[in-house]
C-alpha cells in the first residue's frame, strides 16, 4: 500500500457540540484506499459521533468530510451511502421482520435498482435483475457463513450471525469504504479471529477500505494497518498500532478513564 | 417473486369482478347494497394499508382523500354541476359513454387526490411518525371545510343525482387490482426497501434507500387510491355530503387495518367485510337504544386491540401465509 | 383602531384559553412523548364537570367569584381524576408498546369519552350555567370595553400559568418533572419514581384543560360532548407553534394561535378561523419543526 493510494475519506477539522457538550472537537483524519484503520478509545470519546457526523446523520458544525472524491459536508446519509460509504451501527439495526434473504435484497435496492412498473409486471428485464440480485445475495451469504439461515427472520438470529449480516448488508449497499462501528463487540476468541480475516479478505480481494471502531484490542492489534485514539472528542494519537500503544497520551486516556 | 404469468392475473381479475357483479345482480337490493360498500369499503383498507401498514405510518385523514375523490368525479359526471358537470352530462348518452365518462371521472378523482397526498405527505412525511397523525387529521378537516364553502358541488346541502354508474363489477376491478398490485410489489425491489423503511428507517437510509421518498411515495398512491374509492363511493350513494367524509370516516378505515393486522392486505379486507356487515347487524340494536354503536364500537375496539392484541386478526401475514404458527 | 383593540383583547383571552390546553399536551409530550389525542375530550369533561357543579354549588351560593372558585376547584379535581385513571389503564400498560400503538390507543380514548358523553349528556348544547354576571369592567374606548368575565378569563389563566412556572421551576415535583421528561432510566436511577410522577403530570395537565374548560363556558356559555375535538386540535397546534415540550413555548403558542385567530375572523373571514390552524401548523412543521422556541434535538443513533 503505497503513500500515494488516493484519499477515500478525508475528514477535516470536523467539531459538533450537543448543547453545552463538544462531543467532537477538530477531529482530522484520512482513509485511503485498500487501507485497514482503527478508531480507538474510551467510552464517550466520540467515535461513533464521527461516525455520524461523516456518514451525514448528524451535521457538523464545523468542518468537511470528502468521501470518494466528492465533498459530502451536509448530504443526506442516503446520498452518501449511494456514493459507497456505507457504515454498520454498534446497536446492530438489521431489517428484524424480515429474512436474512431480504435484509440483504433490500440493501441493494439503491444500487441496482430496475423499474417499478417493469416489476409490477413482471417483465423479463425484471425477472433478469430480481435473479441477478439473488445471485448476489447467495453470493453475500456464502461469504459470510449465512446460507444455512437465508430464509429465517434477521430478528431470530443468533448475536454473532446478526453481526456478520450486519457487514454482508453493508457490502450488499456497494460499500467500497467500510465503516464498521464495533464489528467484534460480543464475539468470541473464535468468531473475531473470523471476523479479522473475513475483513482482510474483503480488501484483499475486493479492494474495500476499512474504518473500525473497536474495543477488542486483540482485533484492533491483529487487523489494523493505522489506529487513530480518541478522547474527549479529540484525536490525541495516531500511528502503527505498535506506536500507539506505546503513546503515554494513549496510556493516559485509558488509564484516566479508569480512575473516573 | 412468484412468476405468475400476467395473462393468469388478468384473468383472475376480471373473473372475480364478473362474480361480483353476478352476485350483485341475483341479491335482493338491501344485500346488493351492503356487498357494494363491502367492495369499497376493502378497497380503502386495502388503500390506506400501504400507508399505515406496509410502510409503517399513521395517517389519520384518508376521509379528506376520499371526498377529494368523490368529488371531483362527481362533479364531471353530475349534470347540474356547472361547466364540468353540464359537459359531462350532456356528453353521456347511452351506457357506454356513460361507463367511459365514469372511467374517466374516476381517473381525475384519483390523480386529484393523488396530487394532494403528494403535497400533504412531501412536508410532513419528514417529520416524526405523531406529527402525521395530526397533520393528516388537520387535512382531513380542512378539506371538509373547503368543500363546505363551495356552494357549486352545493356546500353543506351536499351533491345529490350524481349518477349510478357504480357496479360491483368495478368495485371488484379497482379492488382485485389494488390487492395484485400490492401483493406484487412486495416481491419487488421497491417492495422490499418499503418494507425495509418500515423496519429501521436510520438503517435504510444508511444503506442508500431513502426514507422519506417511499414513504411519500406510499402516502401518494395511497391517497390516490383513497380517491378512486370515494369516486366509487359516490356514485353507489348518489349523494354525497361533507359530513360523510369527517374523522370519523378516517378513523372507521383506520380500524378496519388495524383489526385486520396492519400490513395484512388480506386481513385488511377480512376486517372491512366484517365491519362492514357488523353494523348492519346492530342496527336493530341501535334503533332501539338510540345510541350511535357504531362509535362506541369502534372506540372500544381500538383500545381493545391495542391493549390485547395490537396485531390484530393476521398481524402482517396474509391468510395463504398462515401455516398454524401463531 | 377601536375594533383593532377589542379584537386584541378577545385574542388574548381566547389565547389564555388555549395556553392552558396546550400546556396539558406539552406537559404530557415532555414525559412520554405522546400526543395525548384524549386531551382535548378532558378539556370538554372539565366543562361538564363544571357544569353540574354549578348547579350543585348554586344551591348554596350565587353567582360571584365565590362561585367561580369553587367550580373551578370541582372540575380540576374531577378531571385531575379522570386524567389519572386513563393514563392508569389505558397509556401505562402501552409504556413499552411501539408509539403508534399508544397513539392509536390515545385515539380509541378520545372517541370513547366523547361518545360516552353523547350517551350521558345527549348531543345537544347545552347552556353553561351563569357564574358570573357579565359586567363590563374596563373602558378603554367608547364602544370597546373589557368585561368582567374577560378579566376573570387572564386572571385564572395567569394564575394557573405562574402556579405551574412555580411548581416546574422551584420544586422537587417540578425538578422530577424534568428529570423524567430527560429520561425514564436516568431518572430511575437517580431514585425518581417515575411512573408516580407521570401519574402527577397527566393529573396536573388534565385539570389545566378542565381549567380552561369552565373558562371557555363562562366565556361562551355553550357546552357539547364534541367541544373538546376542535380546541384539542388547536391547542396542539398551539403546542407545536411554541415547541412541544416546553412549557413558555406553550403559553407563546397559545396567545399566538389566538390572536393570529381572532384577527383573521375579524378581517378576513369567520368561516376560515378553523382552517388558520392547521395552516399554521403545516407552515410550522415546513419552516421550523422545533417550534419557535423549541430546539431541535437530533435523534440518538
Amino acid at each position: 500500500m503505497s503513500a500515494a493510494a488516493e484519499a477515500v475519506l478525508d475528514v477535516e477539522s470536523l467539531s459538533l457540540a450537543f448543547g453545552g457538550l463538544q462531543a467532537v472537537d477538530a477531529f482530522s483524519m484520512v482513509l485511503r484506499r485498500g487501507e485497514l484503520a482503527g478508531l480507538i478509545g474510551p467510552n464517550g470519546a466520540g467515535k461513533s459521533t464521527v461516525f455520524n457526523l461523516v456518514t451525514g446523520v448528524y451535521r457538523p458544525d464545523v468542518g468537511e468530510v470528502r468521501a470518494l472524491g466528492r465533498r459530502v459536508t451536509g448530504w443526506r446519509p442516503e446520498a452518501i451511502a449511494r456514493l459507497g460509504l456505507v457504515r454498520s451501527f454498534q446497536n446492530i439495526r438489521l431489517f428484524r421482520d424480515l429474512s436474512v434473504r431480504d435484509n440483504l435484497l433490500a440493501a441493494m435496492h439503491a444500487q441496482l435498482p430496475y423499474g417499478l412498473l417493469a416489476g409490477l409486471l413482471r417483465t423479463p428485464a425484471a425477472l433478469r435483475a430480481e435473479a441477478g440480485l439473488g445471485e448476489r445475495a447467495e453470493e453475500l451469504m456464502g461469504l459470510m457463513g449465512l446460507e444455512a439461515r437465508a430464509d429465517e427472520e434477521a430478528g431470530s438470529l443468533p448475536y454473532g450471525d446478526q453481526k456478520k449480516l450486519e457487514i454482508a448488508r453493508a457490502l450488499a449497499a456497494g460499500a467500497q469504504v467500510l465503516l464498521l462501528d464495533e464489528p467484534a463487540a460480543g464475539m468470541n476468541p473464535r468468531e473475531s479471529q473470523w471476523l479479522m480475516q473475513a475483513l482482510r479478505r474483503l480488501r484483499d480481494e475486493r479492494g474495500v477500505s476499512i474504518l473500525l471502531i473497536e474495543h477488542d484490542m486483540r482485533v484492533v492489534m491483529g487487523l489494523c494497518e493505522r489506529v487513530l485514539v480518541m478522547d474527549h472528542g479529540q484525536k490525541i494519537a495516531e500511528g502503527t498500532p505498535h506506536q500507539v500503544q506505546r503513546d503515554a497520551r494513549v496510556i493516559e486516556a485509558y488509564l484516566g478513564s479508569k480512575k473516573g | 417473486m412468484r412468476r405468475h404469468p400476467n395473462s393468469l392475473a388478468l384473468l383472475a381479475l376480471l373473473a372475480a369482478a364478473c362474480l361480483a357483479q353476478g352476485a350483485y345482480a341475483l341479491l335482493p337490493a338491501y344485500p346488493a347494497t351492503i356487498l357494494m360498500l363491502c367492495l369499497i369499503n376493502a378497497s380503502l383498507a386495502t388503500s390506506l394499508n400501504l400507508v399505515n401498514g406496509l410502510a409503517g405510518q399513521f395517517s389519520l385523514g384518508h376521509a379528506g382523500f376520499m371526498a377529494i375523490g368523490a368529488y371531483v368525479a362527481a362533479s364531471i359526471t353530475t349534470p347540474g354541476v356547472d361547466l364540468l358537470g353540464l359537459a359531462g352530462g350532456a356528453l353521456a348518452q347511452g351506457a357506454l359513454a356513460q361507463q367511459a365518462l365514469f372511467a374517466l371521472a374516476l381517473l381525475a378523482a384519483g390523480l386529484a387526490a393523488g396530487l394532494a397526498g403528494y403535497l400533504v405527505g412531501l412536508p410532513s412525511l419528514r417529520l416524526r411518525g405523531d406529527y402525521l397523525a395530526i397533520v393528516t387529521l388537520g387535512f382531513g378537516e380542512i378539506i371538509r371545510v373547503l368543500i363546505l364553502n363551495i356552494p357549486a358541488v352545493g356546500g353543506p346541502r351536499g351533491l345529490s343525482g350524481v349518477p349510478a354508474y357504480s357496479t360491483a363489477f368495478a368495485a371488484a376491478l379497482f379492488l382485485g387490482a389494488l390487492v395484485l398490485g400490492i401483493s406484487r410489489l412486495v416481491g419487488t425491489s421497491h417492495g422490499r426497501a418499503l418494507l425495509a423503511v418500515r423496519a429501521d428507517e436510520v438503517a435504510a437510509a444508511a444503506l442508500g434507500s431513502s426514507p422519506t421518498r417511499f414513504k411519500v411515495a406510499a402516502f401518494t398512491a395511497s391517497a390516490a387510491a383513497g380517491g378512486v374509492a370515494g369516486g366509487l363511493l359516490a356514485h353507489a350513494m348518489m349523494y354525497i355530503n361533507p359530513s360523510s367524509f369527517t374523522f370519523m370516516r378516517s378513523v372507521e378505515v383506520v380500524v378496519m387495518v388495524v383489526l385486520g393486522g396492519a400490513g395484512s392486505i388480506s386481513g385488511g379486507i377480512l376486517a372491512a367485510v366484517l365491519l362492514t356487515i357488523l353494523p348492519e347487524a346492530l342496527r336493530p340494536l341501535q334503533q332501539l337504544t338510540g345510541v350511535d354503536l357504531r362509535m362506541v364500537l369502534y372506540s372500544f375496539l381500538l383500545i381493545a386491540l391495542m391493549l390485547a392484541r395490537p396485531q390484530g386478526l393476521l398481524g402482517r401475514r396474509e391468510l395463504w401465509q398462515l401455516k398454524g404458527r401463531p | 383602531m377601536d375594533e383593532l383593540l377589542q379584537h386584541i383583547v378577545n385574542g388574548v383571552s381566547l389565547g389564555s384559553i388555549y395556553a392552558l390546553v396546550a400546556l396539558g399536551y406539552t406537559l404530557v409530550y415532555g414525559n412520554l412523548r405522546l400526543i395525548n389525542f384524549a386531551h382535548g375530550d378532558i378539556f370538554m369533561a372539565g366543562a361538564f364537570a363544571a357544569l353540574f357543579a354549578s348547579a350543585g354549588i348554586s344551591l348554596a351560593i350565587g353567582p360571584g367569584l365565590a362561585h367561580l372558585l369553587l367550580v373551578l376547584l370541582a372540575a380540576m379535581l374531577a378531571a385531575g381524576l379522570l386524567g389519572l385513571a386513563i393514563e392508569r389503564l389505558a397509556y401505562r400498560p402501552l409504556r413499552k408498546a411501539p408509539r403508534v400503538n399508544l397513539l392509536m390507543t390515545a385515539v380509541g380514548v378520545s372517541l370513547l369519552l366523547e361518545n360516552l358523553a353523547q350517551v350521558l349528556f345527549g348531543a345537544t348544547p347545552r347552556v353553561f350555567p351563569t357564574v358570573l354576571k357579565e359586567e363590563a369592567w374596563l373602558r378603554l374606548s367608547r364602544d370597546i370595553s373589557v368585561s368582567n368575565i374577560q378579566v376573570a378569563v387572564l386572571a385564572v389563566s395567569l394564575g394557573l400559568m405562574l402556579f405551574l412556572e412555580w411548581l416546574v421551576r422551584a420544586t422537587a415535583l417540578g425538578r422530577a418533572m424534568r428529570a423524567v421528561s430527560f429520561s425514564h432510566e436516568l431518572a430511575a436511577l437517580m431514585g425518581v419514581p417515575v411512573d408516580r410522577v407521570i401519574a402527577l403530570t397527566f393529573c396536573l395537565g388534565s385539570s389545566l384543560a378542565a381549567a380552561a374548560g369552565v373558562l371557555v363556558g363562562i366565556s361562551y356559555p355553550r357546552v357539547d360532548p364534541l367541544m373538546g375535538v376542535l380546541v384539542g386540535l388547536k391547542a396542539f397546534v398551539a403546542a407545536v407553534l411554541g415547541g412541544i415540550g416546553d412549557i413558555r413555548g406553550a403559553v407563546a403558542g397559545g396567545l399566538l394561535l389566538g390572536l393570529a385567530e381572532e384577527l383573521v375572523a375579524g378581517y378576513v373571514s369567520t368561516s376560515y378561523r378553523d382552517a388558520l390552524a392547521f395552516s399554521l401548523l403545516i407552515l410550522v412543521l415546513l419552516v421550523k419543526p422545533a417550534g419557535l422556541l423549541g430546539r431541535a434535538a437530533p435523534e440518538k443513533v
